[in-house]
């Protein structure tokens, strides 16, 4: 049995924004599915009163002071866009109001 | 080649301290050395003589108006292309970023400066340092100068082959999963994955948040610690930097000595699968450090070899939301924006064009791990296992002061034998994640050739903030297999032809 | 598809029971943002507040601001909420052009207050609004719709986006569902956001100002028929940026959805959006495909673990409450229900207490803010504290006007004066010549010639009809344009007509 179907994979493309052709798609669906079935091992060790690790380190509480500091000049902040216009970056037709 | 080039960190910083040599005069060397060379090694992705000069020349001005500078003033650096620059372009490998040219440098990057020393150019390295043996950039092959048939490592390829081939004494890497301690490894050079949060990330390109930990390439462990002291300490920019002194690693490397220590070797490593010839290198190094006065012990980390699994969970993860911002809007890259499509549209026709398959591949496997019904069975499970990691570190060093193992479990392999297997790729890594993932320090330091003539690590692990330890280790066996060898392991490396200016 | 039909507001409850919720987003007033040190200033030029951090540019990191933590923890302990001792930021994950790094940071199932309650109070009767969660998020930057018929999103040839906003910080406070409120849905709805505005504004923690949108709503409605035990579907409409539309929103909504409901249809789980100009809400993004935002803990984000110490330290200084505040100004104003409540209203309760600070008695700074400053904000269509006048003016003309130097009539010119822009109350008094006769040697004159020009009235006033003295009393204040001490003006016609 599969650990992923190709309709997963299809689904799991549309939700990373990358816009993949059947031959990738097909591709991706048998590596994920091997690597999927082989790091699923995590299912073997970790029991329920484990608490997970989400940090490296354990810090706490850090925290800057509310100072301002200097932006960037707009034209610096602009310099990357692939299009400008009026001091702002122009970008393609947005579909709804939130994605 | 120039006897400059092949010269230590700590040497030329001395020459050019001492006014016998000048910083403008070791960068005319290394420049016309990556001349020579690069076109071979493809250890660059960016070299700007002009900008190289200039900077060499500003640091033997500050030097002539009395300005007190560090002991690398002057010294070349290659830097890895995740760091952002303001005067060169950054692009971590990827077509996403072509060309784009960051507005700010990166806290590492405003350190070397600070320090004087000049950054000779942007290594190559696999893409957003996804990778094991550089072959994953999108812009060229980096070889090993070993064998110009195989692999510098990766995902710092770049780095390690330009300070093997001789192009640079020194380079900047980054380590998530290996990235600097296993290219160091098959190319016989030092590299030093420092405790995380000892080296600042701030313009480091993310790949995987809480495993990037950028640390230093050398020839040599003094050198090594060196650029880590210059490179390391508290950055407020960055929420998970220690705020605490950097660990007396230069004082560690010069005291090279085990006098004392007791070295644990790792039960489980022995049998997952090394080549005989790293093996065969490991054990040496293991008696070595036994006749050196060290108490050697085995050790139990039963949970090691669930780091492997658990870091293909955690990093994707981590990827899928890190990479989300190359989406074409304000920066890098658009594809298809013909005036009909949407923003949606374009981002995914952007990220499909401009991302590799590695990458790709990855986001894909984070964005699974996170989704709704298989976050706990994933990723909530991974982070169990990373618990278990840590606590298998803690009881450790309860009982040894280092852990040691074979940095990675083969020498170089052949370009294109691994491209089209991930999991094969993924092996590379098996011995230097559980250190990513503890975020304790850990440095590679060569340990000999296989039967193959290549290149073996040995990795030290230390505890977290102990990175002093791993280079006192680490400096110990160097000098013994130096006095052994007569010389440093990279003398019995082929001579790179030359080729014509 | 056939439309439903509308079903009017009384039948709909008549049959129906609405549950409420309310997701408020407020961002705070810090100097710098959540996570950089750019400016958070309202209206500046776009793209003038930014940095490698707000942008999302690759490499760059988030440090969290300390003023933005205590602000939410402010509001939280004003909202009587538990503040965790240990907790983390998420990301939230999803792509859209305004979100420079295609996720928020904001918190998960771990906010950092929990457990709170508001209490509001609708035509006399008190709810006990339930606050679940507050938490502590960054706001997005803003586009502006390019091409099309209506500037909307809808039909745009394309965007341009301004990410000054971005990374400002923002509270998200949400309520449990409210229920029980029947016919009074919309009202409560209105006061819960309205006592949420005051509650922050008294917390110095951000402007709250609904128009600029640094106080954002979100209104979650249900319908059950009544007597019903399980909630019916609700829909969720985003962006209601007013008082007055947050009470609309709810109404129609109720009504719209006792339409469908009526025609034997079903309420689809959906966003929707208000509409301003027809009060109305139409259906948003259709959810096809359920949002999976992949919420996990953000990385570059080490946990909060507030101090107990910092936590009683904060609320040990929380500034007194308007809840409290309006209990103490009444009684000691001595003001009905009705009278307090028209004093809160009118936005007038800040005014009135710095005038009495100022030095002006309860009752006269009440009566000038509520009547005659009242008067004219609505007149020139402004909130009374847009009037240009402070209360330390207001207080110095009541000064006057208890020292007897001024009249009401002449306060008033003076207050005009000032609202004109002609200077401090005491320089409007003396360039308008504003001041009370007393002295009996020009008011003599002024009563002489009111007396010799009303000779029938001054006979009936001799004639003992004393009550008839109002009316030259009144031709004296004419005369003297208002200027006259009313008082000494009587006197002295009633002495020179004998009758005193």
């Amino acid at each position: 049995m599969s650990a992923i179907t190709r309709a997963e994979v299809a689904h799991l493309a549309r939700l990373s924004r990358l816009a993949l052709g059947d031959d990738e798609l097909d591709r991706l669906a048998a590596q994920l599915d091997q690597i999927i079935s082989a790091v699923a091992r995590v299912q073997e060790v970790a029991a329920e009163d484990i608490p997970p690790t989400s940090h490296a380190l354990p810090l706490t509480n850090v925290y800057r002071p509310d100072e301002v500091r200097p932006s960037l000049a707009p034209e610096q902040a602009l310099a990357g866009a692939p299009a400008v216009e009026e001091q702002r970056f122009r970008v393609p037709r947005i579909l709804d109001e939130e994605a | 080649m120039n006897e400059l080039v092949g010269r230590t960190a700590a040497e030329l910083g001395a020459l050019i301290a001492a006014g016998e040599t000048s910083a403008a005069e070791v960068a005319d060397a290394h420049l016309d050395r990556i001349a020579a060379v690069d076109g071979a090694v493809g250890a660059f992705l960016h070299v700007d003589p002009d900008n190289v000069r200039a900077q060499a020349r500003a640091v033997d001005e500050r030097r002539a108006a009395g300005e007190e500078l560090g002991p690398l003033a002057g010294v070349p650096i290659a830097h890895k292309d995740v760091f952002t620059t303001t005067d060169m372009p950054t692009t971590a490998g990827s077509k996403i970023l072509e060309g784009w040219r960051p507005p700010y440098d990166a806290t590492i990057t405003e350190r070397l400066r600070a320090a004087g020393l000049v950054i000779i150019g942007k290594t190559n390295m696999d893409e957003f340092a996804m990778g094991s043996s550089t072959e994953n950039s999108a812009y060229q092959v980096t070889r090993n100068p070993w064998d110009l048939a195989r692999i510098p490592g990766g995902s710092s390829g770049g780095s390690s082959a330009a300070v093997a081939a001789y192009e640079a004494p020194l380079a900047t890497g980054t380590d998530t999963g290996g990235s600097i301690r296993q290219p160091a490894a098959v190319t016989g050079i030092v590299g030093m994955k420092p405790t995380y949060g000892g080296s600042s990330r701030y313009g480091v390109i993310a790949f995987a948040s809480s495993l990037d930990t950028p640390g230093p390439f050398a020839r040599n462990v003094l050198d090594a610690a060196l650029l880590h002291e210059t490179m390391s300490g508290h950055d407020p920019r960055d929420s998970t930097s220690i705020d605490r002194p950097v660990p007396p690693v230069v004082e560690a490397a010069r005291r090279a000595d085990v006098a004392g220590l007791t070295v644990g070797v790792v039960k489980e490593f022995a049998g997952s699968g090394g080549d005989d010839g790293v093996t065969a290198r490991f054990t040496e190094a293991v008696a070595l450090l036994e006749s050196l006065g060290a108490k050697v012990v085995e050790v139990s980390c039963p949970h090691f070899t669930y780091a492997l699994p658990a870091y293909y969970i955690i990093a994707p993860s981590e990827v899928s939301s890190n990479l989300a911002r190359f989406d074409a809007m304000r920066y890098g890259l658009r594809v298809g924006d013909d005036g009909t499509r949407s923003a949606e549209e374009v981002m995914a026709l952007t990220r499909a064009e401009g991302f590799g398959a590695e990458v790709k591949r990855r986001i894909m496997l984070g964005t699974y791990a996170l989704s709704s019904g298989y976050y706990d069975a994933y990723y909530g499970k991974a982070q169990q296992v990373r618990t278990l990691v840590n606590r298998d570190f803690d009881a450790a060093f309860e009982r040894v002061d280092v852990l040691v193992s074979p940095t990675t479990p083969s020498t170089a392999f052949p370009i294109g034998e691994r491209a089209d297997d991930p999991m094969a790729m993924y092996l590379a890594d098996l011995w230097t994640i559980p250190s990513d993932l503890a975020g304790n320090a850990a440095i590679s330091v060569p340990c000999g050739l296989a039967d193959d003539g290549l290149p073996v690590g040995l990795q030290i692990m230390a505890p977290v903030l102990g990175d002093d330890r791993a280079y006192r280790v680490g400096a110990a066996v160097e000098r013994a297999l130096e006095d052994r060898w007569g010389g440093p392991l990279l003398a019995k490396a082929p001579d790179l032809a030359e080729a014509a200016r | 598809m056939s439309a439903p039909t509308v079903t009017t507001y009384d039948a709909a409850l008549a049959k129906y029971e609405p549950v409420l919720g309310l997701e408020t987003h407020i961002e705070l007033g810090t100097a710098s943002k959540m996570f950089c040190g750019c400016r958070t200033d309202f209206g500046a030029d776009p793209n003038t507040q930014v940095c490698p951090v707000c942008l999302g540019l690759p490499g760059s990191l988030p440090v969290t601001n300390r003023a933005a933590i205590e602000g939410i923890i402010k509001i939280g302990l004003a909202l009587n909420c538990d503040i965790v001792e240990w907790c983390r930021f998420a990301r939230k994950n999803y792509f859209y052009p305004d979100m420079p790094k295609d996720y928020q940071i904001s918190q998960y199932d771990e906010p950092l207050c929990v457990d709170g309650y508001l209490e509001v109070e609708v035509e006399g009767e008190t709810y006990r609004v339930e606050i679940e969660r507050v938490h502590m998020e960054e706001d997005t930057g803003k586009s502006l719709h390019v091409g099309g018929s209506t500037g909307r999103i809808h039909g745009a040839d394309y965007s341009l986006v301004d990410y000054n906003r971005a990374g400002i910080p923002l509270v998200e406070i949400v309520t449990r569902p409210i229920t029980g409120t029947g016919d009074k849905a919309p009202l409560v709805a209105r006061a819960y956001v309205t006592e949420l505005r005051e509650l922050v504004r008294a917390l110095g923690v951000s402007d709250v100002r609904m128009e600029q949108g640094s106080l954002r709503c979100d209104v979650n409605v249900s319908l059950m028929p009544r007597g019903a035990a399980e909630w019916g579907t609700r829909t969720e409409t985003k962006n209601v940026n007013s008082l007055r539309s947050v009470e609309r929103a709810v109404r129609s909504e109720i009504e719209r959805q006792a339409g469908v409901l009526d025609a034997g249809g079903k309420i689809v789980q959906e966003t929707r959006h208000f509409h301003e100009d027809t009060g109305t809400t139409t259906s948003g993004r259709s959810k096809e495909e359920a949002q999976d935002y992949r919420y996990f803990p953000e990385p570059d984000l080490v946990p909060m673990a507030p101090s107990r110490e910092w936590v009683d330290e904060l609320r040990a200084a929380l500034p007194e409450l308007p809840a409290a505040r309006r209990r103490r100004v009444q009684a000691e104003w001595g003001l009905s229900d009705l009278e307090l409540r028209d004093v809160v209203n009118a936005g007038a309760l800040d005014l009135i207490e710095e005038t009495i600070t100022a030095g002006a008695d309860a009752g006269a700074a009440r009566k000038w803010w509520m009547n005659e400053l009242s008067r004219r904000a609505t007149a020139l269509g402004v909130e009374l504290a847009e009037l240009p006048i402070t209360p330390v003016q207001v207080a110095r003309v009541q000064a006057m006007v208890a020292a007897g130097e001024l009249n009401d009539k002449l306060a008033r010119q003076a207050f005009e004066g000032v609202l004109a822009g002609e200077g401090e109350p005491d320089e409007v008094v003396a360039a308008r010549g504003l001041k009370v006769v007393s002295d009996d040697g020009a008011l003599g004159a002024i009563v002489d010639q009111v007396i010799a020009d009303n000779a029938a009235v001054a006979d009936k006033v001799r004639g003992g009809k004393v009550a008839a003295a109002g009316a030259l009393v009144g031709a004296v204040m004419k005369a003297s344009r208002g200027q006259a001490d009313a008082g000494r003006a009587r006197a002295l016609i009633l002495e020179k007509l004998g009758v005193s």
